[in-house]
């Protein structure tokens, strides 16, 4: 069966989820090897072979941290040239995306980016696409080339599949080019506790009618009650009551989780286009004519201030 | 010495008009309104701050695109860019991210640079992968998304606002980079700025100029097939209540209905 190279997101040996679920896709199109770079790349293997990684190509060297992408290119190229895979399928993130935009130029091949699911052809690989804020849905293929596809967190359920995941050294030798864009410092982002949006099964969003910073608590609230991550429109995000990481929208995060709950948020295409593919929609607004109310499972009609925080105490009631 | 920045930009269809496709399952250009990609405008308005900083500076706006595409090239200039270059070819329609790529790299070596500045993404296609490929293919740094930039002594040194951290870097021109929403709102054009605008130079290449076969570009050359494009089916109305003292409690139980809670 034909190889799949599947890279690795990890944060210090722990392996995002996002990779789990890229593994359970690569068996449907052949035998997954897993590329893990940089610090705490061993500590990869075992989540990986539970996921079906049949080998795990690993590297460690200060470049990877040190400079932007290029090394890491690099290395991923070097694994392509040993491996000689059908597809190589990276994780939809920023860097995800700019590695596999670089192999694409590098290896000659096309690139299809943000996958929302994949299966087997003919021809190759077929990914499934949410274009046009999630308005058409298409089908597409690499046809020159060997496929470079990157797919969307939440694109499928982790299913575990032990192989043998046996870790072999990748020999990588930088290019000229490596340390050409130096990162001078890095701060780690502090944790919220909570869980990561682009990943969460349930995500609450304030948006321009929480009216300011210092009332996100109560989004925040309702939020911990369900175990959900938080998530902020642009309108909020641009008053600058809430981190631009936090926003969902074409220009912020696309989330698909089970229950989306939007608090306070008219529903502008920006973001619905981050939202729409979202199970089960819930809106809480005071407007009844918000363009948010076209697509929720459940709305209210209702100050957010009001509904909001009975929902949570109602919420904790239940849970017990 | 004069500080050569290039932007490139993109003519897309309105995100609020009703985008389809074509019957050759490529973008429909012709039922919706252009315009210059709101997230370019960012690109734009980064490209002038810097040229405001330096000492000597010429910003050139460039695009790929239909006869209409000039439009966007119009407003990048009357919002204070100083020369654009438009590429059109009747071969270049369907081409993909990788074709792209190849026309923008191919354009900036003619025009000469030493900085070229890109939206995050465009706003129809959002695949965020352009800026990478341009520094790929020219053989210079990226230094990408981000969302503080600034240019001093030949060094370009920017914010990087990720998922994990907060990262501060920086890379020797020539090099690419590219800015997020978050670099800072985008002037309008003032009217003199729309006056000005008008003299302006626009070139305008096609493939041969840029050394390009046509079979490497368009729907042909392209690297990837879009095999089918459906509509997504509108979402059936839901339950929408009017809450009068008890909708908090009324949600509670639509969520533990369907096993939220």
């Amino acid at each position: 069966m034909a190889e799949v190279l599947v890279f690795v997101d990890h944060v210090d040996g722990a392996v995002r989820k996002p990779t789990l679920e890229l593994l359970t896709l690569a068996r449907r199109i052949g035998e997954p090897v897993a590329v893990s770079l940089g610090s705490g790349a061993e500590n990869t293997a075992p989540a990986l072979a539970e996921h079906g990684a049949v080998r795990v190509l690993t590297a460690e060297a200060p470049e990877f941290a040190d400079y932007l992408v290029v090394p890491k290119v690099d290395a991923v190229q070097a694994a392509f040239e040993a491996v000689s895979p059908s597809a190589v399928l990276f994780p939809s993130s920023a860097e995800g995306k700019e590695i596999a935009a670089r192999l694409a130029v590098r290896i000659g091949s096309g690139i299809i980016t943000d996958a929302v699911d994949l299966e087997a052809g003919e021809e190759g690989p077929v990914a499934t696409q949410s274009v046009f804020a999630a308005a058409f849905t298409t089908r597409s293929r690499v046809s020159r080339g060997t496929p470079v596809i990157t797919v969307k967190p939440n694109s499928a359920a982790v299913e575990a599949a032990p192989a043998a995941g046996a870790v072999e050294a990748l020999e990588v030798s930088f290019s000229e080019k490596a340390t050409g864009t130096k990162v001078v410092a890095r701060t780690p982002r502090e944790s919220t506790g909570r869980p990561d949006l682009t990943e969460a099964a349930i995500v609450v969003s304030g948006g321009r009618g929480v009216g300011g910073a210092e009332n996100f608590p109560v989004v925040e609230a309702l939020a911990d009650s369900l175990g959900a991550a938080v998530g902020a429109s642009r309108a909020a995000v641009d008053a600058g009551w809430y981190p631009h990481t936090n926003q969902v929208g074409q220009t912020g995060k696309t989330v698909s989780p089970q229950l989306y709950i939007a608090a306070g948020i008219s529903g502008a295409i920006q973001h619905r286009a981050g939202m729409q593919t979202s199970k089960t929609i819930v809106a809480v607004n005071k407007d009844a004519e918000a363009p948010i109310f076209d697509l929720v499972d459940y709305g209210v009609v209702g100050d957010l201030f009001e509904v909001v925080p009975q929902l949570t105490e109602e919420v904790k009631t239940r849970k017990g | 010495m004069s500080l050569r920045i290039v932007v490139c930009v993109k003519y897309v269809p309105d995100a609020t008009g009703d985008r389809h496709f074509a019957e050759d399952l490529t973008v429909d250009r012709d039922d919706v309104d252009g315009l210059l990609s709101e997230l370019d405008e960012y690109a734009v308005e980064q490209a002038l701050q810097i040229a405001d900083e330096a000492d000597d500076a010429e910003i050139t706006v460039l695009t790929v695109g239909p006869e209409d595409a000039k439009d966007a090239l119009r407003k990048a200039l009357s919002m204070g860019a100083d020369k654009a270059v438009h590429v059109e070819d009747e071969d270049l329609h369907g081409t993909d991210a990788l074709g792209t790529s190849l026309v923008l790299a191919r354009a900036i070596e003619k025009t000469g640079y030493d900085l070229v500045v890109c939206g995050m993404a465009s706003t129809d296609g959002t695949m965020g992968v352009l800026a990478a490929m341009l520094a790929e293919r020219l053989g210079v740094p990226q230094v990408s998304l981000l969302s503080e930039v600034s240019v001093e002594d030949g060094t370009v040194t920017g914010r990087r606002d990720g998922d994990t951290a907060t990262e501060q870097l920086q890379a020797r021109l020539p090099a690419v980079v590219s800015v997020t929403d978050q670099s800072g709102e985008a002037r309008y054009p003032s009217f003199k700025g729309i006056m000005a605008a008008k003299k302006k130079p626009v070139a305008s290449w096609d493939l041969s100029d840029l050394d390009i076969e046509a079979e490497d570009v368009g729907l042909e050359g392209a690297w990837t097939a879009v095999e089918g494009a459906t509509e997504r089916p509108a979402r059936t109305a839901g339950t929408i209540v009017k809450d009068e003292g008890e909708g908090g409690k009324q949600l509670a139980a639509f969520l533990a209905e369907r096993k939220f809670i």
